[in-house]
């Protein structure tokens, strides 16, 4: 399954479908990190509105893409998890961590371009 | 309405994608909230993977169940595969033997109502799970 990833100044914005294999969102890691050292951004959007079960290893998947690419020097945001996929995900005892949430994807691409004028 | 059972074959990870889509479309339909439709198509999602990871294959077996004075949906997560040793072990948050985040099992049974597992070192697992519509 292709996921679209858009390119927007220094910033990349993929959004995940609903129903995504466990190998889907593998090939979506692997593109994405492949496509933020090809095109040199500093900052990712994930877009998971469209995601309407967020389980352990959907988790785990964001979370790994979030610090691979911040290995690479750039900055991740998931953005658009629905209410209900977020009361599941707490019932079930996962947590996204130290990775950046927003509430949709102008307020990630707000968090982003303050993140580059202000990197802690 | 829909009457009977939906079995789901669990082989691979696309199983898993399907088995949840099944159990959330039939919750929708026995008229669950969006939010308790949620909770079921985790936790099928999670049991589901469980099949894969630890015994390659299995099924899930979805039904709407009566009781008393309320409707739920019935699920049923079914392998032959190694069985659990400790069942009390594999209860506990944070425990895993394949490298999974290990939080399965524990989990479900937080976005369920009732859990209920049995497993037969050698001879596999069975879990069964039911959540009531409020």
């Amino acid at each position: 399954m292709e996921v679209p990833i858009l390119k927007q100044g220094e910033v990349l914005i993929a959004t995940f479908q609903a129903a995504l294999s466990d190998a889907d969102l593998e090939h979506l890691r692997r593109g994405l990190v492949q496509q933020v050292v090809k095109l040199r951004s500093r900052g990712v959007i994930v877009d998971v509105t469209a995601m309407d079960v967020m389980d352990s290893f959907a988790s785990r998947t964001l979370r790994e893409i979030a610090h691979m690419i911040r290995l690479r020097g750039a900055e991740t945001v998931i953005v658009g998890i629905q209410p209900e996929v977020a009361f599941a995900m707490v019932q079930l005892g996962l947590t996204l961590e130290d990775v950046a949430t927003a509430l949709d994807l102008e307020e990630g691409l707000a968090y982003l371009t303050q993140k580059f004028k202000n990197p802690d | 309405m829909r009457a009977g059972e939906i079995r789901v074959a669990i082989n691979s990870d696309q199983d898993i994608v399907t088995a949840r889509q099944r159990g959330r479309a039939l919750a929708t339909e026995l008229g669950f909230s969006t939010g308790d439709a949620t909770l079921i198509a985790t936790a099928i999602s999670e049991l589901a993977r469980n099949i894969v990871s630890y015994a390659r294959k299995g099924e899930i077996s979805l039904k709407m169940v009566h009781g008393s004075s309320r409707q739920g949906v019935l699920i049923i997560a079914s392998d032959s595969g190694p069985g659990i040793r400790d069942i009390r072990q594999a209860m506990r948050d944070g425990f895993s033997t394949s490298g999974s985040l290990g939080l399965g099992l524990p989990g479900v049974r937080r976005l369920m109502d009732e859990f209920e597992i049995t497993s037969e070192p050698g001879q596999g697992t069975i879990v069964t799970v039911k959540k009531w519509k409020q």
